[in-house]
């Protein structure tokens, strides 16, 4: 037989242990990826976006779709540049025409449908370019919802997939909060960023990097102390999109404002 | 036991014999839960090396620079030495010999990536000289007058 006081002690103990969350526990920073040296792969790579050097050429882009075998004229891309135009009466307009694969060449805004919109010079209180890719989270919510395992983390961190596994479900596409995945127009299969595993994996650097006169996009192995992109990130003032969500993105960003999503 | 209970049951646990058998021959070797656990990481491993075949197209400018060396050299006496070659040149696979010769893109578009003028502040494109493209010689292509590889007005042509 139970007492009574044993009973409401482990009745206590047991709700007090069942309302500590997993997530609680664990804190992930990138000084502590680097730190995780005991770990099998000595490469976690991360990207490094210099927001101020971007001039918007869309060079990177255009490298992508060639490198990577996106059909050219389809309107998808795993890597694009968005425009941010603030004007002095306090709107934000935003765009990317066909991802920024030819550029940014007119000052016009794109507004897809309904035409678009030219600023006057002396309108515009700030403006800058924002390349955008695949995140390559620490905690991606695209291979949590991949029911058949055909998107996944590879061991360096990169998310991949597995074109032959892929059933062409889409979940992964709803679940990512970057809105970086997309159809493959030929295999029907989900598509992202893999920051050109093929590449990376021979000592290239990736397509968009190599393309980018400017030095705005910069890819690094944080688990190196000695990697310049590495350093940057641990010790300047870098910022991350979508914090809030808690997918640990591994793509920083130097000069990153609000209105950036 | 009964009869109609035991048939059944048989039935079942065939089924369940046979899924199993197809699954241990469909699902290939490498397939499982690997480094990341069960929610990152249950994939094929073999995938990997798979990305890692992908061919590589852009070559990079150290690729070119040692059979172009003239043209290597010029640009990088001028402020163009920071484009890639690929960038305007195309990509170079395995030139030369696949493609034998690259398609050089001499289109205005190209130029204009740069060289529309936007004075956008906090932006490095603000700092690059730019032309109206509406005012300066339109449908003309700009290598006609500007030489890409020495963009300063003594390249002129």
């Amino acid at each position: 037989m139970i007492s009574r006081r044993d009973f409401i002690k482990k009745t206590v103990i047991g709700v007090a242990g069942a309302s500590i969350p997993v997530a609680a526990l664990e804190l992930l920073t990138p000084r502590r990826l680097r730190a995780e040296k005991e770990d099998k792969s000595r490469v976690r790579w991360v990207f490094l976006v210099d927001t101020y050097k971007c001039v918007g050429c869309g060079m990177c882009v255009k490298a992508c779709k060639l490198e990577n075998e996106i059909p050219y004229d389809a309107n998808v891309t795993r890597t694009w540049v968005e425009r941010y135009v603030t004007t002095k009466d306090g709107k934000v307009h935003a765009d990317t025409p066909k991802g920024a694969r030819d550029g940014f060449i007119t000052s016009k805004i794109d507004l897809g449908t309904d035409g678009s919109l030219d600023i006057r010079k002396e309108d515009i209180d700030k403006a800058f370019f924002v390349p955008k890719l695949c995140n390559q989270c620490e905690n991606p919510p695209c291979v949590q919802v991949c029911p058949v395992g055909a998107t996944y983390q590879a061991p360096d961190g990169v998310v991949l997939v597995d074109r032959s596994w892929c059933i062409g479900c889409g979940y992964c596409i709803m679940g990512c909060p970057y809105g970086v995945r997309f159809f493959h127009p030929v295999y029907h299969t989900a598509e992202k960023c893999n920051f050109c595993y093929h590449r990376i994996n021979k000592g290239l650097q990736t397509a968009c990097v190599q393309a980018c006169p400017f030095g705005a996009r910069r890819i690094g192995n944080i688990k190196d102390p000695r990697d310049p992109v590495a350093k940057i990130i641990t010790t300047e003032r870098v910022a991350i999109l979508k914090e809030e969500y808690g997918t640990k993105p591994q793509v920083y960003y130097i000069g990153l404002d609000k209105e950036v999503k | 036991m009964n009869n109609h209970v035991l048939r059944p049951l048989l039935v079942v646990i065939l089924l369940v014999v046979l899924v199993l058998i197809v699954r241990a021959f469909y699902v290939p070797k490498s397939f499982g839960v690997h480094q990341r656990g069960y929610m990152y990481g249950w994939y094929r491993d073999a995938n990997v090396e798979d990305w890692k075949k992908f061919k590589v197209k852009y070559q990079g400018t150290d690729y070119c620079k040692d059979c172009h060396a003239k043209n290597h050299e010029t640009i990088m006496m001028t402020p163009h030495a920071i484009i890639p070659c690929e960038d305007c040149h195309g990509p170079a696979v395995d030139h030369p010999s696949d493609p034998a010769k690259l398609t050089i893109d001499k289109s205005r578009e190209l130029c204009l990536r740069c060289h529309y003028p936007l004075a956008y502040p906090t932006s490095g494109r603000a700092n690059i000289r730019g032309v109206d493209p509406e005012k300066h010689n339109p449908g003309m292509e700009c290598s006609l007058c500007h030489n890409p590889h020495k963009p300063g007005l003594e390249g002129l042509k």
